[in-house]
């Protein structure tokens, strides 16, 4: 942080005020009870502040998935007491199961229900393996990370070494020839992305496991994650690459790169380093907020290759419709977006001496 | 950017419209009338599969099964199954013999019938045959009609639902605003993938219908916020408040004065939401969370082509992910140009 302090003065850029435009949504609202807190902390803990009072802000945020999700599977969905008990069920059987469900109360305790599950982190059992939800989520976090940490830090410096190589040569023919290649590399279905290359390097020349996934994190890194985080990277590398671009070009306008060229740095040194820390900031910030997304994003790779993490258990609970199971991970899913993206924020202004949070 | 009203016949004098300039930008940029080209090629094959001009009788049997491409030649293990199987002896313990022999010959007199299986299967199609002996070129074209169609209604679905909120939203501001910044962060914070997978489990209608609605409800979100934006700066201009003046009401300034103006915003959306609307219906087909069983779109081809392509039957999976590519690609190319034509200050 410090270098790059000293590099923005180096430069002597006039030092903009950015201000994030923070997403206040009810803002009377927050703002009323929001402002106490702000008056008595701001002075001596400003960081603090701001944490507390966009967990504060959340809260509305997360009442609306809950009500969301609470409309789609309670209202939308239909009585699910008539698919748990099978095709020969009478009526008692159905009575029973609604009892069970809770599906006689009124809405609101039905709502209150929810509310507890999720508090408690208490789902009860997923309705076809009888497995518990909490134990779902747990177990299957692991190998998701396996194969999505290693795709992420690969795609993000692959992606801003890729980046800043086209942006250098910007405007050239090799510029465009690798955009139109990315533009098509992303019109190509993921899906056939997966099917050829499982057929072809696993199958076919048997360079990797077809599918399978092992006990050991040693193993599961070398032996079964490798091709799933191989296609990953090809077919996230063309999305990346274009946005990644875009952050590099919006940099390179900017007066400080011309006054590095004035004072005769070579464009080498101007791209890899002077740009490349300041472009770093929307990356960190645009990686960091994507991750939660990612967790399900990698489902059908997940899927093909038969590695239990979340995503192919989304799967698998949306063809056996075992709600519980899909209630708790959308719920978590969204909390988690909503937290990456305060840590982004946070990450944002760490990075940028210029940001000042509001 | 000046206010300009896109249709102005009886206005002689009046400059090129936003529209007029923006068809003269894209038609000097070669690669987005090429895509254009395709992109109508497309859609000309839908109408006409639509219209049932063309492979309308995609489900005829008309090669033996995995016929292979004509380029490779025939396959002669398939060969043999092409002729016709010798009529089988008379069985003098066959009681139902005469019956069939019937049934047979009452079958192959019935002119509706016989254009349906002919006699002669063919060893070899243009690009092969599937599992069922379907011709694969009318199969990927039947396939194209499904997958375009859903994308784009689809996309107008969540274009227009963006629209009205964004133009509610951006107008009238204040509690409005804030109820739909709220429906925006609720949407937004879960993952849009995970909420198309959500809706998918709990409507348990499967069909061409329910998948334009899961695509078009939980797609709103990325129109609604550029077009909030633009309403919100439409609203304090001139022209708006003269027609405030002469007593327009907020429906008739919204959307006779401000959509027109707003509406080239809205178009580059569709573009854009078509191709990733396109690229999820083949992903939740190929997962049997889409289009019904006898349905064929691009996603259930490559659902058959997956198990095919063990067997080295190849050309299923590569007409349905070249066509899609192929129209990805022109679309999405199109899609920038239009968004670099319809508005140059963004480039």
């Amino acid at each position: 942080m410090k270098a790059l302090q000293l590099d923005l003065c180096q430069c002597g850029t006039i030092v903009h005020i950015v201000e994030i435009q923070q997403c206040c949504f009810f803002r009377n609202l927050v703002y009323s009870l929001g402002g106490l807190l702000q008056d008595s902390l701001n002075s001596k803990i400003p960081m603090l502040a701001y944490i507390l009072r966009r967990l504060w802000q959340m809260l509305p945020t997360m009442a609306g998935v809950v009500v969301l999700v609470f409309l789609l599977f309670n209202w939308v969905g239909g009585d699910p007491s008539y698919l748990l008990a099978g095709k020969m069920a009478d009526a008692r059987a159905i009575a029973n199961i609604r009892a069970q469900l809770g599906l006689d109360e009124p809405w609101f305790v039905q709502l209150w229900i929810f509310v507890k599950q999720i508090l408690t982190f208490d789902f009860g059992n997923a309705w076809s393996t009888g497995e518990p939800v909490s134990h779902i989520i747990a177990s299957r976090l692991g190998p998701s990370l396996t194969v999505l940490v290693p795709l992420t830090v690969l795609e993000t410096v692959i992606g801003i070494a890729l980046a800043l190589a086209v942006a250098f040569v910007r405007g050239s023919l090799t510029d465009r020839m690798v955009m139109v290649a990315c533009t098509i590399g992303m019109s190509i279905s993921i899906l056939v992305y997966i099917i050829v290359f499982q057929y072809g390097l696993a199958y076919k020349l048997g360079l990797f496991p077809v599918q399978g996934w092992g006990a050991s994190l040693m193993e599961n890194l070398l032996r079964y994650a490798t091709l799933p985080i191989l296609i990953g990277l090809a077919v996230s590398i063309a999305p990346t690459l274009r946005l990644f671009r875009s952050f590099v070009l919006d940099e390179v306008n900017q007066d400080y790169v011309r006054t590095a060229r004035a004072k005769g740095l070579s464009e080498r040194r101007i791209v890899w380093v002077h740009v490349l820390r300041n472009a770093a900031i929307p990356i960190i910030t645009h990686v960091m907020s994507n991750l939660p997304a990612l967790l399900i994003g990698a489902f059908l790779l997940e899927r093909f290759f038969g590695i239990p993490g979340i995503g192919r258990e989304v799967i698998l609970a949306v063809e056996r419709s075992d709600f519980p199971v899909i209630k708790a991970i959308t719920v978590y899913v969204a909390a988690a977006t909503m937290v990456f993206n305060l840590l982004a924020d946070l990450m944002y202004q760490a990075a940028d001496p210029r940001v000042q949070l509001t | 950017m000046t206010q300009h009203h896109p249709a102005h016949p009886n206005h002689p004098a009046a400059s090129p419209g936003l529209w007029a300039l923006a068809w003269r930008r894209l038609r000097a940029d070669r690669v987005a009338m090429a895509a254009l080209a395709v992109v109508l090629l497309f859609l000309l094959s839908v109408l006409l599969s639509g219209a049932g001009l063309v492979a309308a009788d995609w489900e005829d049997e008309v090669a033996v099964n995995y016929a292979p491409p004509g380029f490779l030649g025939p396959d002669p293990a398939l060969a043999a199954l092409a002729q016709p199987a010798p009529p089988a002896p008379p069985n003098a313990f066959d009681p139902l013999a005469a019956d069939l022999a019937a049934l047979k010959a009452g079958l192959e007199a019935d002119p509706a019938r016989r254009g349906r299986a002919p006699a002669v299967k063919a060893a070899t199609l243009p690009f092969g045959a599937d599992k069922w002996g379907h011709d694969i070129v009318k199969k990927t074209i039947k396939g194209g009609q499904t997958s375009i169609v859903v994308g784009l209604v689809a996309a107008l679905v969540a274009v227009a639902l963006g629209t009205l909120f964004g133009a509610l939203s951006g107008f009238y501001g204040g509690i409005v605003d804030d109820l739909f910044n709220w429906f925006y962060s609720v949407f937004t914070s879960i993952p849009s993938i995970l909420m198309i997978l959500t809706v998918a489990a709990v409507l348990q209608a499967k069909g061409v219908l329910s998948i334009v609605l899961i695509l078009g409800l939980t797609g709103w979100t990325g129109p609604y916020r550029l077009i909030r934006a633009e309403y919100i700066k439409h609203k304090a201009r001139e022209y708006v408040m003269a027609a405030d003046a002469i007593g327009a009401s907020g429906w008739r300034r919204m959307f006779v004065h401000i959509f027109p103006n707003v509406s080239h915003v809205a178009l580059v959306q569709v573009s854009i939401l078509v191709v990733g609307f396109i690229k999820a219906e083949v992903i939740l087909s190929f997962l049997g969370f889409g289009v019904p069983v006898g349905v064929v779109s691009w996603g259930s081809m490559l659902n058959e082509a997956q198990n095919e392509l063990i067997l080295g039957k190849w050309w299923q999976l590569a007409a349905a992910a070249g066509a899609m590519a192929l129209l990805v690609t022109a679309f999405s190319l199109f899609a920038d140009a239009l968004r670099d034509a319809l508005d140059p200050k963004l480039k």
